[in-house]
Parts: structure tokens; C-alpha cells; sequence
């Protein structure tokens, strides 16, 4: 088992809480880990990325060739974009719709998501509508790790457990709706397997 | 060994490696990508359970001599910095490989090829063989862990400092970290050593002659080192892998089919015998190199040699962060079929955070300049340089640490009115102090502006050196007429009053001071969390 994975997302987003719940799974598997982060002045508002790698031997770089990527996990859609060239030929791309405008010149939306499809086929994710529903906007990051879940090679108990284990200090009710969010993606990630 | 494994960012391990290597302190100012090792020994419960001393310095200067002083008094102490940040304590530093050690001094200096958060690329190989000291360049977090240990062992046993150089993309990346038992520290034990710690020319002769001396000996102890070794391979290309280079050599060949042999360095002064019977075996080396190609220039030398490619000769690029891809291709592997980037990707810049003070701060300051004939404004290395970019283009310079104040304060010798800079208040306390001293003592017709956020923001909010009523006191100490040394409050309602301060200090043809103080919001917000944390 060997994963390449790429997130994706604006700073502040919360992609690294997201890194963090599959790490945390990851080495409970006891599987081998490197992730690359993003640090410093781009992090302000700027575009930011995580390569993250799990594997069940030896691993090396800490970051993805390309063309080798299994899966592309954006929280924006923009930016799901901008690391196209990473993603491996059988790669999954799957993304928020909520667009995050701090720039001039954002396309629209419908654009966006033409431009995606035009170069694959797309999990798209109202990641923020099914955080809502879930108790808190906030929780958008593990909506879009639940629909993205089937593609990590991890269960999705493990990551639950992972999000048990990170959110923990901050009291049950964050939990909840945590793993409220988590089942809301991996729900429609299921239906959407089985219906395509 | 202990059995848990650790997720450490390289950072992390390095700190968590000096932790338990019994280091008693470890001194540094933040910088990307090496804040994190500062911040970690923070939070460590062992490291205060055991009185290590871990509070930021005003700058890297001052921090790199605490260290050394530390290691005089028979202590393991560790310093830390970013790759500029070794050009301020450069004059410490290479006198340190001349005066030697006591106790352990390990230096702990993280590069950023490509300039992810940084004014330049130089590459702190070059300051290793420039003061004669071992570099040790591990290649992944586990090894950086290991290294510490090393590193304060080596340090020891030849008495000089010793440098762990890591980049960006190992500072900056998460592994597990298998931890071992820790070492206690050291007792104190200061000695007499005068002939070694003072360095007129008589003692510094004598002690630099030593230094040359054991050169020989530190290359024999690279040969030996875990973290030089050869990997098995066949064919007529060889690669000498230095430091992290070696994790995208090792991908691309697993990735490809490629067998060549590989020779792995992670100690410096590289391991002689190794080289030799690498470049003996084949009929081309390519020397790939995190930074700048430091040794393959060396392998090269002057007259070149036809056998050898790498970073000069363009089969990698000559400047810029190593990949896996670059790699391959040097190697001779097609590259894979990409999508490309569709064209409505539009870049995404940092900004400044919605609501921050520096916005207020550069809308007056905007405002004043433009009723300006000449609009130059002088800043300096923090969040504030954002203000360089749209929608502001408040300010024109941003060189090094402190230079604000200093160039302001030479355009304005030049003639330039109004010659205004902007430096934030960890800036003025790391380098700006003394350059107002200067203009003070010319009595250079400048406006100084200190963006006091009360932190050093950029790099998350680290403690600022001087801020709040201490830049007052340092400011009148220094010479700052009262009656020009200002405040405002950078927020919305406060702009008109905030334009008119500045608009008369402009004006003012002497040293002029305007502390435009409003708290960081995210450390605000962090604070705000922290106290509704406890409260629960």
C-alpha cells in the first residue's frame, strides 16, 4: 500500500488538521509517513499545499513526483486546480465548491468546475452546506476528509478515531460535530461511488 | 531505544534530539524554516521539567554567543536560526571555530532553497567550510533526530561547533521519530583557557594553526559516519547524494528501474576514500546538491572535468529546491505524462490578514505620501512587507534585518526628503536600535515608523524582544527628542488623527519616532481562545 496525497486549500482553511487526523491514523496503522507542510509568509491568505505520503515500505522524498499523485483533496476549488499536474493518470480529485474569493479576478465558479471536469472526473463537495448541517461551518476541513476517506487507504473508523484523538482537548460536543461532518462526506462519497 | 514513535516535523526532531542529548539551554531568534525548534523546546515538558533554558534572543548574534558561552561553562547548548540569520551571527560564529569549545555547541541552521519565506538562497555548506568546522546535513527526520546526538558527541571530542544544516522541504515535513534514552546534562565546568578564549593575534595564530591541523582528522571521522554511506549499484553513472538529495535520487531511481550507484553524504568535510572509489567505478558523476552546488564546484575545480554533471553544466537547474522529478531527468528517465495547469488558474499571493493594524497603518502613510514629490519608504522583514504588494505598494525596500532606519537614514544624507521607513517592533529590537543611534547622532532628518504588534508575527507569533512602553525607553535612551517621539493607534476611526501625526513628522527636519502600536490579531484571537480555554 502506497498513497500520494495533495492538499489543498487557501491558509487558514485548515488543511494541516486534516494532515494531521490521516497522520495520526496513519501511524496507528503503523504505516511509514512523510509530510511536507507549508510554513511562514505564504501562509497568509496565500495558496497553500500539503504532500502527504503513507506507505507500508521505505519512503524518501518528502515530496510527490509528478504525475504520481492518487489523490488531489482541495478545499477550494480554485485551487484544486493549480496541482493537476501532480495527480497520477487513475488519481482522484475530489473538492469543495465553496470558493474562497481574496483575489482580483477569481473565475466564476461554473468555470472552475468545467475546467476540472474537462481533465477528470470529480468528487464535487457542498463541503460547507454539509457542515452546517453538521453543527458548525468550521467543520468543512472533515466533510471534505470524509468524502476523500475512501481514497486515503484508510479505514474510516481509524480516521474517526484520529479526529476523536485530535479534537479531544477541546471537549465532546467539537468532537461530535467533527464526526458529524466526517460521516456527511463519507456518505456522499459512498453514494456517489455507486451511482458513477 | 524507546518504543513510541514520535510525528515530528525535521524542526521537531531536531529539537526533541537536543532535548534528550542533555542540552542545558538553547538560544535562537525566530526565522523560517527554523522557528520550530525553538518553539517545540518551549513546550516540552522535559525540557522543563529539566531547567532548559529556552526564552528568544533579540537577535542571532546575541543568541549564537549565550551559546558559545554556555558551552565555555561546560554545558551542552544549542542555537538556532534561518540561513540570513547565520550572516548576523557570522562574526561569533567563525571565531567560535577559533577559540573552540568547552562543552557541546551544536548549530542548528535551516535553509530555504527556492525562497519559500526568505530574501535569498545561500547555502550555510559554505559557511561550514568557510569557518573549518563539521557539518552534518541528515537526510530525513529519524536522522536529525539521530544526528543530535552526534553532533554533541563530535562537538566534544574535536572542541569546536559543530553544524546541523537542514532545508526547508526535511524543517518543514512530518515522520515518525523512534526516540533513545536520554543523556543527562552536564555539570559545570568552566575552565581557565585564556590561551584559547582570547583572541589577540598571538593566541589566535597559535589556535588557528591548530584548527588547520585538525583538518585531516575530521575527514577521517566522515569516513566513519552513519551518515555518509554507499548504496550498491551497477552501470557507468554514479551519483554523490548530499543530504536530502539523496531521498529524491533514491525515488527517482526506485520510481525508474535506475541501479546506478549511489555514494550518500550527510557529514563534512566529505568522506575522501568514498569519493575516490566512486569516481574510480565510473565513467560520469552527477553530484546532486540542496543549495548551491558547493562541491561539485570543488570536484570540478578550475580547469572542470568532463565527468562530472550536477547543478553547473545544466543538468539540473543552477538554482532553486531539489525534486524528484529534476532528478530523474538528470538521470536519463522519461518524464511522465502531466495534466497541465488550466489557464484560469490566477496566482494567489499572501496578504495581510483582514483587520490587521499594518492596513491602517499603510492607508495613513499612503495618504501623507501622496501629497509627497517623492514617495520612497524604506521597511524592513516581517508581516509588513506585505505591504510591498496590492492593494497597498506602500513601501519600496525590504533588504535585511534593521536596514529600514539604515537606509533612510543614508538616502536622506543623500538629500531625499521626506526619507520615511517602516520597521516592526521585533525588527527594531533584533537590528534597528543601533541604526537610530546613528541617525540620532548625525541628526538624519528621518521618520522612523515602529509597527508594534507586541509579537513577532510572521513566524506565529514568537516574543518580541522590545515592545509596548519599552520602545519608549529605548527610543529617549537613545536620544529621540520627547517631542518627536509619537503614538498612534492604526484602526479606522483613528485615520484622520493618525494622517496629521504623520504629515507633521514628516515634516520635521530631525530624527522623528511614530509608534503605530496595535495589537497582532491572531495573537489576539490566540489569547482570546486560550483564556475562554481555561474558563471552561
Amino acid at each position: 500500500m502506497e498513497k500520494n496525497i495533495i492538499l489543498a486549500g487557501v491558509g487558514g482553511q485548515g488543511i494541516l488538521s486534516i494532515a494531521a487526523v490521516i497522520d495520526w491514523a496513519a501511524l496507528d496503522a503503523g504505516l511509514v509517513i512523510r509530510q511536507a507542510e507549508v510554513h511562514g509568509m505564504s501562509q497568509r491568505g496565500g495558496a497553500v499545499q500539503s504532500h502527504l505520503r503513507i506507505s507500508d515500505r521505505e519512503l524518501f522524498a518528502d515530496l510527490i513526483a509528478h504525475g504520481t499523485a492518487d489523490l488531489i483533496l482541495s478545499v477550494e476549488p480554485l485551487e484544486s486546480l493549480r496541482y493537476l499536474p501532480w495527480l497520477a493518470p487513475e488519481g482522484h480529485v475530489v473538492t469543495s465548491t465553496d470558493p474562497f474569493v481574496n483575489v482580483q479576478g477569481y473565475p466564476p465558479v461554473e468555470r472552475i468546475i468545467k475546467a476540472l471536469r474537462s481533465a477528470v472526473n470529480p468528487l464535487l463537495v457542498p463541503a460547507e452546506q454539509l457542515a452546517r448541517e453538521a453543527g458548525s461551518v468550521r467543520a468543512s476541513n472533515m466533510v471534505m476528509l470524509g468524502a476523500a476517506a475512501p481514497f486515503t487507504g484508510i479505514e474510516p473508523e481509524r480516521l474517526e478515531a484520529g479526529i476523536q484523538a485530535l479534537f479531544g482537548a477541546k471537549g465532546a460536543q467539537i468532537v461530535d460535530i467533527n464526526i458529524r461532518a466526517f460521516r456527511k462526506g463519507l456518505t456522499l462519497s459512498n453514494a456517489n461511488q455507486t451511482t458513477s | 531505544m524507546n518504543s513510541s514513535r514520535l510525528l515530528l516535523l525535521g524542526a521537531e526532531a531536531v529539537a526533541q534530539g537536543a532535548i534528550d542529548a542533555g542540552i542545558s539551554g538553547v538560544y535562537a531568534y525566530p526565522g523560517t524554516p527554523s522557528t520550530e525548534i525553538t518553539e517545540y523546546i518551549q513546550r516540552s515538558a522535559l525540557a522543563r521539567e529539566s531547567g532548559v533554558r529556552s526564552s528568544w534572543s533579540a537577535n542571532e548574534k546575541t543568541a549564537y554567543e549565550a551559546a558559545l558561552g554556555m558551552a565555555y561553562a561546560g554545558k551542552r547548548s544549542l542555537v538556532c536560526m534561518k540561513h540570513v540569520g547565520l550572516n548576523v551571527a557570522a562574526d561569533a560564529f567563525i571565531n567560535s571555530a577559533i577559540t573552540g569549545v568547552n562543552g557541546g555547541l551544536v548549530l542548528a541552521v535551516a535553509d530555504d532553497p527556492s525562497m519559500h519565506s526568505s530574501q535569498n538562497e545561500q547555502d550555510s555548506r559554505v559557511y561550514g567550510r568557510f569557518a573549518m568546522v563539521p557539518v552534518l546535513e541528515p537526510s530525513s527526520q529519524q536522522e536529525l533526530y539521530d544526528a543530535m546526538f552526534h553532533a554533541f558527541e563530535l562537538s566534544e571530542s574535536v572542541k569546536l561547533p559543530v553544524i546541523v544544516r537542514m532545508t526547508t522541504r526535511l524543517s518543514h515535513s512530518r515522520a515518525g521519530v523512534g526516540r533513545r534514552d536520554s543523556v543527562a546534562q552536564n555539570p559545570l565546568h568552566a575552565e581557565y583557557a585564556p590561551e584559547r578564549f582570547v583572541l589577540m593575534p598571538h593566541n589566535a595564530r597559535v589556535q588557528y594553526r591548530h584548527l588547520l591541523e585538525l583538518q585531516p582528522k575530521l575527514e577521517t571521522l566522515s569516513e566513519s559516519s552513519f551518515l555518509n554511506r554507499a548504496v550498491e549499484g551497477s552501470g557507468p553513472l554514479g551519483v554523490i547524494a548530499f543530504g536530502i538529495g539523496f531521498n529524491y535520487v533514491m525515488e527517482a531511481r526506485r520510481m525508474h528501474g535506475i541501479e546506478c550507484r549511489v555514494l550518500k553524504v550527510g557529514q563534512y568535510p566529505p568522506p575522501r576514500r568514498q569519493i575516490d572509489e566512486l569516481f574510480a567505478a565510473c565513467d560520469e558523476v552527477l553530484v546532486v546538491e540542496e543549495g548551491y552546488p558547493v562541491y561539485e564546484e570543488l570536484f570540478r575545480g578550475y580547469f572542470g572535468s568532463p565527468k562530472i554533471r550536477g547543478r553547473m553544466d545544466g543538468a539540473l537547474p543552477r538554482d532553486g529546491e531539489m525534486t524528484t522529478d529534476l532528478v530523474a531527468s538528470a538521470l536519463g528517465a522519461t518524464p511522465a505524462e502531466t495534466t497541465a495547469v488550466p489557464e484560469i488558474v490566477i496566482n494567489r499571493p499572501p496578504e495581510l490578514c483582514r483587520g490587521c493594524g499594518h492596513r491602517d497603518m499603510f492607508e495613513a502613510i499612503n495618504t501623507v505620501m501622496r501629497e509627497q514629490a517623492e514617495h520612497h519608504v524604506f521597511s524592513d522583514i516581517g508581516c509588513y512587507t506585505l505591504g510591498a504588494l496590492s492593494p497597498f505598494s506602500a513601501i519600496h525596500t525590504c533588504v535585511d534585518m534593521g536596514a529600514a532606519i539604515t537606509m533612510a537614514k543614508g538616502a536622506a544624507d543623500a538629500g531625499l526628503r521626506p526619507a520615511v521607513c517602516v520597521i516592526g517592533d521585533s525588527t527594531f529590537a533584533h537590528s534597528g536600535m543601533t541604526g537610530l543611534l546613528d541617525a540620532v547622532n548625525d541628526r538624519s532628518p528621518i521618520t522612523v515608523i515602529i509597527a508594534d504588534n507586541d509579537t513577532t508575527a510572521m513566524t506565529g507569533g514568537q516574543c518580541s524582544s522590545a515592545s509596548g512602553s519599552k520602545l519608549e525607553r529605548i527610543c529617549r535612551g537613545l536620544g529621540v527628542e520627547e517631542a518627536h517621539l509619537r503614538s498612534i493607534t492604526p484602526l479606522k476611526q483613528h485615520l484622520d488623527e493618525n494622517i496629521a501625526v504623520l504629515r507633521e513628522e514628516f515634516a520635521y527636519d530631525g530624527v522623528s519616532v511614530v509608534i503605530a502600536r496595535r495589537e497582532c490579531i491572531e495573537t489576539a484571537a490566540r489569547k482570546k481562545r486560550r483564556s475562554a480555554a481555561k474558563g471552561e
